[in-house]
């Protein structure tokens, strides 16, 4: 954490959405109020010093009604779901959940993504397990790499993968994955493919 | 070694074990095998969605979770090897079964019945009660004197839903150390390797990586010892130190104890080799 974020916490009343906090409890299904903003969360995970906003910070902002700031903070993304900090928490608030729902409400209003990287990274699984039904490591680096338009980090990771057999050339599929195609349709998710 | 007949299985490997971690994979169905366990993989499943459909999108990620429930057999308990695909698997299995509306659109998709009471198990339960020494040969500890971490990553944190199921602590130890390994402490044995952050951000994930395996050199440890696929894979290719020590899975220490196995077709997939340090320890 460094001192920027407390330039960044001035309240802008402009931005509030009285409603945010109810639709984000809604939709997750946690009671984020009950948040003592005491920092275990943060405290417990690995990546709050890359977050532009500490877990607790997220959610004071949702409470705020902060719709914009909390939709666009790098932080929601930044959550692998590890639970680290829902186990820490002496409230016992489920925070991944809530940066899930986060991450869903920002896509589903066409929110600037802080980290498109991550996004992509998503993406590209996805659109692997929409081909195959499986996840295709190799092809998934390699669109993945195709979008970053980087051939050159991480070479050396990606050489001695494969001289290790670590990434399968071919992928593994399923043997209808038409059924799996359907989920993506069903879900408003068939803009993926292809991409 | 017992010659009783054996426990029929359903299995789920999920992706990381079928498709990169072969080695995981391999040892596991082994060591099982050895054990009294025969896994028979779920003909077809599908990816669970791992964490990206969950992220992005729940319903697509429960489409895909429940098509598994629905594929497995109903008259065996399902065992699944990844920590992130059980979680998935329970939770959703969790939900149908409380909620009826989904679970009868997911009965008239797959036109059968939906198993309130498939049992969803994760490889260390197959450990519990068990005496490893009873299987290994001539009931010899195989793993005398080997000094390891555990490292379980983020599968000793659950999500909230599932609070009150079964934890594992301390399995790896247990087992480990009745077949004669030293378990040594460290602070690292449960923090997240940083999974997919591995791809997109590699620099933060490579300084989280030589964060962990410099503990584990600190403490002595010849080795550290994973019980995921994922975590696996990020101490492997993430890490950067040149004192770096091998990162084995469970599965394949647990098959090595018990002699007789395939390991070197395992352990040449590493990028930090084991043999020498387990051939200088006497224990290939």
């Amino acid at each position: 954490m460094t001192t920027k974020h407390f330039k960044d916490q001035i309240i802008d009343l402009d931005d509030l959405d009285s409603s945010f906090p109810k639709e984000v409890i809604q939709r997750s299904g946690v009671n984020l109020n009950t948040c003592l903003h005491c920092l275990s969360c943060a405290g417990g995970c690995e990546f709050s010093n890359n977050m532009d906003f500490l877990p607790n910070q997220m959610i004071r902002m949702v409470q705020l009604g902060l719709k914009n700031k909390a939709l666009s903070c790098s932080g929601i993304w930044f959550c692998v779901g590890c639970n680290t900090c829902s186990i820490q928490c002496p409230m016992g608030i489920d925070i991944s959940t809530i940066t899930d729902v986060l991450c869903q409400i920002a896509l589903e209003k066409g929110i600037v993504v802080a980290e498109p990287h991550i996004l992509k990274f998503h993406e590209e699984v996805l659109n692997s397990i929409k081909r195959y039904g499986r996840t295709h490591k190799l092809e998934i680096m390699f669109r993945y790499k195709l979008y970053k338009k980087d051939w050159f980090s991480d070479m050396g990771v990606g050489f001695k993968m494969l001289t290790k057999r670590k990434l399968d050339i071919l992928p593994s599929k399923i043997s209808e994955p038409e059924e799996i195609k359907k989920f993506f349709q069903k879900n408003r998710m068939d803009n993926y493919a292809g991409q | 070694m017992p010659a009783s007949k054996k426990i029929d299985l359903s299995y789920f490997p999920g992706c990381s074990l079928s498709t990169s971690a072969h080695e995981n994979n391999l040892s596991l169905i082994e060591f099982s095998r050895k054990i009294g366990f025969n896994l028979i993989e779920i003909e077809d499943w599908n990816c669970c969605g791992s964490s990206s459909a969950h992220s992005i999108n729940p319903g697509l990620a429960m489409d895909l979770i429940a098509r598994n429930l629905f594929m497995a057999p109903s008259d065996r308990p399902l065992l699944v090897a990844c920590p992130n695909c059980i979680l998935r698997l329970r939770e959703t299995h969790q939900h149908l079964a409380n909620d009826e509306t989904k679970r009868r659109e997911y009965e008239n998709l797959w036109n059968r019945p939906f198993n309130r009471n498939l049992k969803i198990i994760h490889f260390f339960e197959i450990l519990e009660d068990i005496d490893l020494l009873t299987f290994s040969k001539n009931r010899l500890p195989g793993l005398q004197g080997l000094k390891f971490v555990p490292y379980y990553g983020c599968m000793l944190a659950r999500p909230f839903t599932l609070r009150h199921e079964k934890n594992y602590h301390d399995i790896m130890e247990k087992a480990l150390s009745s077949l004669g390994a030293i378990s040594l402490s460290w602070p690292y044995k449960s923090r997240c390797c940083g999974t997919f952050l591995s791809v997109a951000k590699p620099d933060i994930i490579t300084k989280v990586i030589n964060k962990l395996v410099q503990g584990a050199v600190e403490t002595g440890a010849e080795c550290i010892i994973t019980a995921c696929a994922m975590c696996h894979l990020n101490l492997e290719v993430r890490c950067t130190l040149k004192n770096s020590i091998p990162t084995i899975h469970f599965s394949e220490i647990l098959s090595l104890a018990l002699g007789e196995s395939e390991h070197h077709s395992w352990f040449q997939r590493h990028l930090v080799d084991p043999r020498p340090m387990l051939e200088a320890k006497g224990l290939i």
